[in-house]
């Protein structure tokens, strides 16, 4: 990586951030107003990870899906090995809120844990 | 054998189908589409006419008059929403005073009671939100106004219940004459019948010259309108009509029958018979041409758009009655304004021909009334509580808008000739005619479809055909 | 029936104020909520972002929802699910419907309006075309995809950069589908910068900004939208329509509160905002009828649609006691940049430790400052380093402030550019 531009989303201002490596292969960071900027800016670079969420199908319950979530962030490269991971995933009802649904999804270490309560029907 | 077939469901077939079903006569009605109302019934202005634009010499003319009398009862017996709210045709210069009176001694020739020349200012005092520009109108009090789906199902579904087959989906694909009849193909069966009557809207023509060499062309003419919000549907009480000016032939401002306000349509002649878009240019159009009659339009209460198209012919009036060169192919065709109106005479019109020529036996089960969906946001308290004690089903609220219950769609699904499709139910319930358009309601419909006719949500259609509302499951093209 | 408190609507706004009002020591309250349980629109959004405010913690909408629906249990307040009011009148009775106890006459002593809102259709935009099927909105397909399990598409182009275009912008990816475009009338987004980065580019969706969708295509199913840029009037210009094939058009084109109970109490309400004029107490014009959350004027963050409903709460309950006198009302001025302001009316006397005075501004300002003025006197001078019209802002008013300049006749509040 040589030069990247991006928008930083710590707060409504939207700085856009000019990325490079300089001489001894150390991150630079331009165009932020703040600290949030930077940071946000190397983890975006370096590492970037997302929250996931999606539904999965249930079974027996009051309703057809159940939301659920990463409950870590997941590198941002993995989320549609992820998704695609949960393609044919039922899980039974009950489910609570925080009910591990999937544990250490693609070997990553973070589960998707259910957002959302389901009761039996 | 059939006795009769009539080919489209729109308010003429129907209306037809309803007289003939008074005999003991095989009768089945064809439709393209999945349901009836589907073409020029379903986009109109929703208008029962006076009677006083048709010329005296013509079918229209004739007709139209005798038909709008015969709405009271009509509407009592089959249940459908109609009100006599009187109609003012405007005029803005003085120098056309002379065409208003054209129009008022029109109508008393073609039989139209009690109208009136007004004043501006009188108008005014009737309309108050009529425009300043408005010099003087021509009043007519027996203008109605109705719900065009409520009609056309009610006749449907009095015809059906008295004895008449619907077939839908089902396009006419040839047409052979027989000894004694016709053959007739449509993509499912082939079906053979003494009478075949003509109702098929603008694609008239091209039935009638499958079969005879007295060939006429229909020409679509596309009229487009604005719907508004019931916030701003007392704007005006009477129908508000425009002389025609150098501009052309007026756009409307009505109340619907519903409470709504309706504006429009404009007249473009247009070549594609299934083309029912609207366009820029039109909706712009009609919004700017009602300017003149009324101070001010609220446009941010908008809540939909739609356009129709009116069978058109080069005779200028209706072509109803037996082909010259094809006896026993009954014509009820170029069906335009006023067609609503004289539908239900129409209907006796043809009735009487089919009577003439297989001199049937009375049908003694003919039932002429029809009771409708009950509407429960019309019940007083007491009868909201005694309904829902009977059928919890009507203690469900699905459409927040129009205040439909759950009961009221089921009973729309389960009826003769019942809802398959979401827009059958918006017309037979009013669900998702309402100012969010079935965005809240939507899923729960579909719901009710699929657990009372067994549908698959992903099959369910909007009109049927390839309208399609879901594509499948989720990740299911991961 | 008779209860003291009838609060309308289970959503956040509904949860939260019959939380407060619990707690104030009303309890003789219902809540009543038309769907099969509470939570409101929170069920469907279950993408994350709620709740850093009040929690601390980053959660989904369900899990927000959640948490108030245990409190709710937790104080033992009562609802009824399935339930749909159908009128109030004047007197404060209600008339609500379900299946199983029909129709229901309710009498309250005090009403808070907590309905929500719906979004604007495809109709009211007159976006000319067919009628074909294929064209939703955005919460409507939100609504199949994330509880149904269904997809109403394959390849979309969604109209309106608003939070809600874009969140189903990544979502319909997430199952499937193939997003094409955003289009965006204003040269701006009016959506969180992080839902830009994280619903369209980290998946290369196109955002079109200055674009409408001028024509829609299709017989019976869509087939493709013709979009064109817009000059600074926000008309088409027609030299650059182009075409792109879809089979669904999601539009997101705006939020409108849900007042139809509202006027048929006689409520007065707002035209900015479509939602009732209200006073430092969340009280309406109708006396004892008070109303928070999106049904009052449409929020960003639901941490804020829960602190706007705890206050109502609270305050109906301290209406309950007779508590809150009907003293002088000022009128709050929203003008030059703000469009509106809430509360509308302020009554100074009750002003415990300070007000918040929510408002949104009707266009980006970079570097200037919300100002507010007590007639005259230019009393508070917030400088913003950004200001656009989709983030709600605020400014509190002390009590202190109050004291200082009794008398004061109007507050007006405005932009200013440094």
């Amino acid at each position: 990586m040589e030069k990247r531009e991006l928008t930083c989303i710590g707060c409504p201002m939207g700085c856009t951030l000019l990325i490079e490596l300089d001489e001894n292969d150390q991150i630079r960071v331009t165009g932020n107003a703040c600290k949030i900027g930077e940071t946000y800016a190397i983890k975006e670079c370096t590492n970037p990870t997302r929250i996931v969420t999606t539904t999965v199908k249930v079974r027996g319950g009051k309703h057809p899906t159940v939301s659920i979530k990463t409950d870590k962030d997941i590198p941002k490269d993995k989320i549609f090995d992820c998704i695609k991971a949960l393609k044919d995933l039922t899980v039974d009802a009950p489910i609570n809120v925080g009910d591990i649904i999937y544990e250490n999804i693609l070997g990553t270490g973070v589960n998707m844990v259910a957002t959302r309560k389901i009761e039996r029907c | 054998m059939y006795d009769v077939v009539i080919v489209g469901a729109g308010v003429v077939g129907c209306a037809i189908a309803r007289e003939i079903s008074r005999y003991k006569l095989k009768s089945l009605v064809l439709e393209k589409e999945n349901d009836v109302c589907s073409g020029t019934s379903k986009a109109n202005s929703a208008i029962i006419h006076a009677g006083h634009d048709a010329l005296p010499e013509t079918l229209k003319g004739k007709l139209n008059a005798k038909a709008n009398l015969m709405f009271d009862k009509l509407a009592e017996e089959l249940d459908f929403h109609f009100r006599r709210n009187g109609s003012l045709v405007l005029c803005f210069d003085e120098k056309d005073m002379d065409k208003l009176y054209e129009l008022k001694k029109r109508g008393e020739t073609n039989g139209v009671p009690n109208l009136q020349i007004l004043s501006g200012d009188e108008v005014r005092k009737m309309e108050p939100n009529v425009s300043d520009e408005v010099v003087a109108a021509l009043y007519a009090p027996t203008g109605g106004i109705v719900c065009p789906f409520n009609l056309t199902i009610a006749l449907a579904e009095n015809a059906n219940v008295n004895g008449v087959e619907f077939n839908f989906n089902s396009e006419v694909l040839s047409i052979t004459k027989l000894e004694d009849g016709f053959e007739i193909k449509t993509k499912d069966k082939t079906i053979k019948t003494k009478i075949l009557v003509n109702a098929a809207g603008v694609y008239g023509d091209k039935l009638n010259n499958m079969v005879s060499e007295h060939k006429f062309t229909i020409i679509p003419r596309k009229g487009e309108y604005n719907l508004f919000d019931k916030y701003v549907g007392n704007l005006t009480d009477k129908t508000l009509f425009q002389l025609p000016t150098k501009l052309g032939k007026g756009v409307l401002v009505t109340p619907t029958v519903d409470g709504n306000l309706l504006v429009g349509p404009n007249a473009v002649d247009i070549e594609d018979k299934d083309d029912v878009s609207t366009t820029r240019e039109g909706l712009d159009d009609i919004m700017e041409r009602t300017s003149l009659s009324v101070k001010s339009l609220p446009k941010g209460s908008i809540i939909t758009s739609f356009s129709g198209l009116r069978a058109r012919s080069e005779k200028d009036d209706f072509i109803i009655g037996e082909a010259p060169d094809v006896p026993g192919f009954i014509n009820a065709s170029s069906i335009e304004s006023p067609g609503l109106t004289c539908a239900p005479l129409i209907g006796v019109m043809v009735s009487d021909i089919i009577k003439d020529k297989l001199k049937p036996q009375p049908n003694e089960n003919f039932n002429p009334k029809r009771k409708g969906i009950t509407r429960f946001n019309d019940l007083s308290l007491e009868e909201k509580k005694q309904v829902i004690k009977e059928r919890p089903e009507y203690g469900r609220i699905v459409c927040r808008c129009e205040s439909v219950t759950e009961g009221e769609i089921v009973d729309a699904i389960n009826r003769p000739l019942g809802a398959k499709d979401l827009d059958g139910i918006k017309r037979r319930t009013r669900a998702g005619a309402g100012r969010c358009q079935s965005g809240f309601c939507i899923s729960r419909t579909m719901e009710l479809l699929h657990s009372e006719l067994n549908i698959p949500p992903t099959e369910i259609t909007k009109f049927g055909k390839a309208s399609k509302i879901l594509v499948g499951t989720n990740k299911e093209s991961i | 029936m008779n209860y003291d408190l009838v609060i309308i609507g289970g959503g956040p706004a509904g949860l939260a104020a019959a939380v407060a009002a619990k707690e104030d020591g009303i309890d003789n309250l219902i809540i009543l909520e038309r769907e099969d349980e509470l939570g409101g629109i929170l069920n469907q959004c279950i993408h994350n972002g709620f709740g850093l405010h009040t929690f601390k913690e980053e959660l989904t909408g369900p899990e927000y929802a959640q948490r108030f629906i245990d409190k709710v249990n937790e104080l033992s307040i009562e609802y009824k699910l399935d339930t749909m009011v159908l009128d109030i009148t004047e007197d404060k009775t209600i008339y609500a419907i379900n299946p199983k106890e029909g129709l229901l006459e309710i009498h309250a002593k005090a009403i808070i309006l907590a309905m929500g809102c719906r979004e604007r259709p495809r109709g009211a935009l007159t976006i000319p075309g067919t009628r074909c099927s294929g064209i939703m909105t955005a919460g409507a397909a939100q609504k199949f995809v994330n509880m149904k399990n269904y997809m109403p598409g394959k390849e979309v182009v969604v109209l309106g950069s608003g939070d809600i275009g874009l969140i189903m912008a990544r979502r319909m990816t997430f199952e499937g589908a193939k997003v094409k475009a955003v289009v965006e009338l204003l040269p701006y987004s009016s959506g969180l910068k992080r839902n830009i980065v994280q619903c369209l580019d980290d998946y290369d969706i196109p955002l079109k900004l200055s674009h409408t969708v001028v024509n829609i295509h299709g017989k019976e199913r869509l087939e493709g939208v013709t979009i064109a840029k817009v000059d600074s009037n926000r008309k088409p210009i027609k030299e650059t329509e182009e075409y792109i094939s879809c089979d669904t058009l999601l539009l997101s084109v705006g939020l409108l509160p849900e007042n139809e109970l509202s006027r048929k109490v006689g409520v007065e309400l707002s035209p900015v905002t479509g939602g009732a004029v209200v006073d430092n107490h969340f009280q309406t014009s109708v006396e004892g009828i008070f109303s928070c959350g999106n049904v009052l004027h449409v929020h960003d963050l639901v941490d804020n649609v829960t602190l706007e409903s705890y206050s109502a709460g609270k305050n109906a309950s301290k209406y309950l006691k007779g508590q809150l006198n009907k003293a002088e009302t000022i009128k709050v001025e929203a003008v030059e940049g703000v469009r509106y302001t809430v509360p509308h009316y302020i009554n100074p006397s009750t002003v415990e430790k300070d007000i918040t005075i929510r408002f949104r501004v009707g266009d980006v300002f970079k570097g200037a400052a919300i100002a507010v003025y007590f007639d005259d006197t230019k009393v508070l001078n917030k400088k913003k380093r950004i200001l656009t019209p989709g983030e709600m802002e605020e400014v509190k008013l002390t009590s202190d402030l109050f004291s200082q300049y009794p008398g004061v006749r109007t507050i007006t509040l405005k932009v200013e550019r440094s």
